[in-house]
């Protein structure tokens, strides 16, 4: 996790981070962000995986007739779903959304809405 | 879900309130629990049975208390809180309860014991009604568990009485 504790240090030192993207804001070229489909999807897992978490947990101390060791399996999968479903990871950002350049935008201007006859004369 | 904030505390709250459900389901699964405890207390001795030199009657008596309470312990259970009480009658108060002995059990394996003792508490009563009483013992037991809620039940055990006279 080197650029959580990067991100630390530098909040510490004085620089302007930014939370979401985790790097300082002055350097917006490198952006770990996740898609909208990303989220979904981490929303989705997250909700799994713990489910299914806290079903192994009591089953596995019900069955060994220990509730310190449901207590620590439990844990152990809160801390794997936290691993997996907080940090930006890459393959939450297939679907990336590309939005247009401003300086691109400028090039095509925004078409106008036109009132003309629909009847045109011919000349001969 | 949107950041890394967000998602964090979305994390924990669903975590702990699925903790919550499962102490819930835990301290349910006590009632699955079927307890078969057994007891037995002998007086082997009444060392003292005076009147105070405020009146009321006093005794120390010493006790031969075995139980084997080893099935009280769930996998939910703490620890087990007993403790031994005389109960008797007298002219005045239809229940007198007074307690003589108390002990914490940690553990299922320390569950099974005998211990030889005197009364660790005060067996006083209020007047001068205990010559020639016939009183019962009772072995009471709180089985305190690790979440949820705590069983509290007796074995009652008669045929007991004090000396006709002062000792």
């Amino acid at each position: 996790m080197s650029y959580f504790t990067q991100n630390s240090l530098l909040s510490f030192l004085g620089y302007p981070v930014s939370l979401q993207t985790f790097l300082p804001l002055s350097a917006p070229s490198l952006h770990f962000t996740m898609d909208w489909q990303g989220q979904k999807l981490a929303e989705q897992i997250m909700q799994i995986m713990l489910l299914v978490f806290a079903v192994t947990a009591f089953v596995a101390g019900y069955v060994l007739g220990s509730f310190q060791m449901m207590v620590l399996v439990y844990a152990g999968g809160v801390t794997l779903t936290g691993l997996i479903t907080i940090p930006n990871w890459p393959f939450f950002n297939r679907h990336p959304l590309n939005w247009l350049d401003p300086s691109e935008a400028e090039k095509h201007p925004k078409p106008q809405v036109t009132v003309s006859s629909k009847k045109k004369g011919f000349k001969k | 879900m949107h950041s890394f904030g967000y998602r964090l505390n979305g994390l924990l709250t669903f975590a702990v309130t699925i903790l919550a459900l499962m102490c819930v389901i835990a301290s349910l699964s006590d009632n699955l629990n079927i307890p078969s405890p057994s007891a037995e207390i002998q007086i082997m001795n009444i060392n003292w049975f005076q009147k105070q030199p405020k009146g009321s009657d006093e005794v120390i008596l010493r006790m031969n208390i075995s139980a084997d309470l080893q099935s009280l312990f769930t996998w939910n259970t703490k620890q087990v809180f007993i403790f031994v009480a005389a109960e008797y009658e007298t002219r005045k108060n239809s229940l007198n309860q007074v307690s003589l002995w108390d002990a914490i059990i940690p553990a299922k394996e320390r569950a099974k014991f005998w211990i030889r003792s005197s009364n660790k508490y005060r067996f006083v009563d209020h007047g001068k009604n205990l010559r020639g009483k016939e009183f019962n013992l009772t072995l009471h037991w709180h089985v305190m568990p690790k979440t949820g809620k705590m069983f509290a039940d007796k074995i009652v055990m008669s045929g007991y009485s004090l000396p006709e006279e002062y000792i």
